[in-house]
């Protein structure tokens, strides 16, 4: 669908510009968005994707530009104003109050929800509408949003956001929404999309995931460093000519090696199946990229957790380094967030920087440059603190955070999530180079292409291993094969 | 298992040791197990019920009262004088109490102040004027405070009656109501709310001014139970409300709270006390022995939401 002149926008920004101290994160950007129309938005982090939905949503007023909502042009353009036009946004950041109810949440953000019996029409709303997008949900209004898993969690804020009640939906912003989602779950997502499209509804979808683009949105404009580089129907574009548009590099991948179970010595990590006669043991040989897979919440970040625990964590704090850990969900257990990028990136480290029970500053800093380098950490200052990076910089550091010790073992729990493909690229050279080095990595991963990467793979369903696939048997296909087998989704 | 939610939880650890205590409690003096007996166990718990309703609200959108017991004292100076010679007088001083509560809450707020600061500040504030009021301990309850408090319902004793009526309130208040969904909203995720459009500081002045309204109560009920004031009178009232609401399920921050658990927390406090005296323990030993109680229930309630969490998984 090509945009017709003669077709008001729902909403559309004529030359918006931002910048944030000496950073332009926006240079004249024009962007529309027609009715009925899923746009697809990609580029790179900081590439200026959240500084243009910021300006939408309305938390951010541009230095500069217009913007019109319906053709009319919004002066005092605002959160509530945007709100009352029927935008909404789900953000990348999980944004639902932990400490409410499901249905409690639902009526935070609609406030046409009050009076008696309002529980019961919130409680309605929100299952309606997960009923609608994800049949078969399991998640009850009842439960407060602490007790739900990642994934449960973006569905219900996926949920909120296209519901409605007194204003009609008319634009919906999805900021990486299918990122915590496993791949039956983002399907179903993505063909929800295309229905409400169908309606007449409109969607700004913003992924990494180049294939959910290419086959959800109808019109696909893509950013790089502030601006619009190009723009047009999503039928002209391939992966590669995204890619190329962004401007990073589709490396070709190492070859994997065929790794032969204990060739270099006994195992350095195992553990040992519960119970059921079909699950598998888990062993970890040195210098593998161990990969885990299977649909996201089976069990996979469980088993991460209890080897780390019972391996390194100890309330003790014994000062070993056997294992070190990338958290995947950065915002609970990866940042600190009051810190400076500095003092993050050095967290683990801090015993070897230590002298005479105090701290060696110059050393602290060069370590910090010097994995700011290795990394490609972009950010002019690392006194900065931490939250001031973009979302793929805050992963950056906390890899960095991991691989600068001398663990020998380090686990990783789906830590790619909202990082772009160059920076992926990074991390998948470097994490192979270590690996050669003799370091093993064990990796839980919602993304296809990363499981790839991994030299053997166990494959989980319902909290056990239930096959493993190694070298060459590594596809697409087996590991999809595994992961639904027994009838399991 | 839908039955026993998160919520429910909470509730059944200070609800458990409030059985148990007032078991030990009928067990060491059966004579307590009548109306008269129970009266005057909770008695002194209903200005402490209010006080920790008042603590809750402030805890819900993340804040933390340390002017409780200096205002609550404050209060009950200005009962015992300006109510009762000029009601007229008494009730503007209390109803710009709750607007200085108000004005707190929108202060801290803008300027982006610690609360504990703040009202660490207004702590000597209020003991200052409750000083300036009452230098000596004195004043006289207004008649219809005190007959409201030591009236005899039928059945069951007015302080049994009050709690129910405090909590049936503040629960309905907080966690019913679609105003105190927002009021916990700010509390759990403070840019959420106002990305849905509503007004952080609206809510936050509200709590804020709620607290207040309930502290403000908290001073009269004592005063009507007490006769009389004195500008130290309910010192202690900032940690008992604070250590209530912890012991009745809230948390420091997060916007997690449970009124019904608070007045609970508040009975138990009291009670405890009673307890120590039943067992003849010497006072030296009793806020000792008083704060084991609050950590032996804080041990259990930590185990149990742990079984919580093995069983939500």
């Amino acid at each position: 669908m090509s945009i017709d002149p003669a077709v008001k926008p729902v909403i559309a920004v004529d030359g918006a510009s931002k910048t944030f101290g000496a950073v332009r994160a926006l240079s004249e950007v024009s962007f529309s968005v027609a009715r009925g129309e899923c746009v697809g938005l990609v580029g790179h982090n900081g590439a200026g994707k959240s500084t243009l939905v910021n300006i939408l949503n309305g938390s951010l007023t541009p230095d500069a530009g217009t913007i019109h909502l319906e053709g009319l042009a919004a002066d005092r353009y605002s959160v509530v104003a945007a709100r009352a036009s029927g935008l909404r946004c789900v953000f990348q950041e999980l944004s639902l109050c932990p400490n409410l109810t499901v249905t409690e949440n639902t009526r935070i953000m609609h406030s046409g929800i009050k009076g008696l019996g309002w529980r019961r029409n919130a409680a309605a709303l929100i299952r309606a509408k997960l009923d609608e997008i994800f049949p078969g949900h399991g998640i009850d209004g009842g439960q407060t949003v602490a007790e739900l898993s990642i994934a449960e969690r973006q569905m219900v804020e996926i949920a909120t956001a296209f519901s409605q009640s007194d204003h009609a939906v008319r634009l919906v912003i999805l900021d990486e929404p299918t990122s915590s989602l496993d791949s039956s779950l983002a399907a179903q997502l993505l063909a929800y999309i295309r229905r409400f499209v169908a309606e007449g509804g409109s969607v700004v979808l913003i992924s990494h995931i180049l294939s959910e683009i290419l086959t959800t949105a109808d019109r696909i404009v893509v950013m790089k460093d502030g601006q619009v580089v190009a723009s047009g129907p999503a039928a002209e574009f391939s992966v590669d000519t995204l890619v190329g548009a962004m401007g990073s590099v589709v490396r070709a991948r190492d070859a994997r090696r065929v790794f032969e179970a204990g060739a270099e010595g006994g195992p350095v990590l195992q553990q040992r199946a519960l119970g059921n006669a079909e699950a598998m043991d888990f062993v970890a040989y040195r210098g593998e990229i161990l990969g885990l897979a299977g649909l996201g919440g089976h069990g996979q970040t469980r088993t991460l957790v209890s080897l780390f625990m019972n391996a390194g964590g100890d309330w003790r704090g014994r000062r070993q380094t056997k294992i070190a850990f990338v958290a995947g969900d950065r915002h609970v257990d990866g940042n600190l967030p009051l810190w400076s990028t500095l003092k993050n990136l050095t967290l683990t480290l801090l015993p070897d920087l230590t002298r005479l029970g105090l701290i060696d500053r110059r050393k602290e800093a060069s370590v910090a440059g010097n994995w700011r380098e290795r990394m490609e950490i972009r950010t002019n200052d690392l006194g900065n603190p931490i939250l001031s990076l973009s979302g793929g910089n805050q992963q950056k550091v906390l890899f960095a955070r991991a691989l600068a010790t001398t663990a020998p073992v380090v686990l990783m729990d789906d830590p790619m999530r909202g990082v772009d493909i160059g920076t992926k690229q990074e991390v998948y050279h470097m994490l192979r180079v270590e690996a050669d080095k003799g370091r093993t990595f064990v990796w839980y991963s919602t993304e296809m292409d990363e499981v790839c990467q991994c030299d053997r793979v166990y494959v989980f369903r319902e909290g056990r291993i239930v096959a493993e696939l190694t070298g060459e048997d590594v596809t697409e296909e087996r590991v999809l094969a595994a992961s639904f087998a027994g009838g399991a989704a | 298992m839908t039955w026993l939610t998160a919520e429910r939880w909470r509730l059944l650890v200070p609800a458990v040791s409030l059985t148990v205590l007032l078991i030990a409690v009928f067990w060491l003096q059966p004579r307590t197990m009548s109306y008269t007996g129970l009266n005057l166990l909770f008695n002194l718990a209903v200005p402490i019920a209010l006080a920790t309703i008042a603590q809750m609200l402030i805890m819900m959108v993340n804040g933390l009262d340390l002017s409780m017991g200096t205002f609550v004292s404050f209060v009950a100076c200005v009962t015992a004088t300006f109510l009762q010679t000029d009601p007229l007088v008494g009730a503007l001083i209390l109803f710009g109490c709750i607007a200085i509560y108000g004005a707190l809450g929108v202060v801290i707020y803008l300027r982006n102040l610690p609360a504990i600061v703040v009202t660490l500040g207004m702590s000597f504030v209020w003991g200052g004027l409750a000083v300036l009021l009452l230098p000596t301990p004195g004043g006289a309850a207004p008649e219809w405070i005190r007959w409201v408090m030591t009236s005899k319902p039928p059945f069951v004793p007015m302080a049994i009656v009050a709690s129910v009526i405090i909590a049936a309130a503040a629960h309905w208040l907080v966690m019913r109501s679609s105003f105190g969904v927002v009021l916990r909203g700010v509390g759990g995720n403070e840019r959420t709310v106002e990305r849905a459009g509503w007004s952080v500081l609206r809510a936050r002045a509200t709590a804020y001014a709620m607290a207040g309204f309930f502290a403000v109560l908290s001073g009269m009920s004592l005063v009507g139970l007490t006769t009389s004031a004195d500008a130290n009178i309910a010192l202690r009232y900032t940690l008992l409300s604070i250590a209530g609401v912890i012991l009745g399920g809230g948390e420091f921050v997060g916007g997690r709270v449970s009124p019904i658990g608070a007045v609970i927390g508040a009975l138990t406090l009291t009670l405890a006390a009673s307890f120590l005296s039943f067992l003849r323990i010497s006072p030296d030993w009793q806020i000792g022995a008083q704060g084991a109680i609050l950590i032996i229930v804080l041990a259990l309630r930590l185990v149990l939401t742990r079984r919580e969490a093995r069983v939500a998984h």
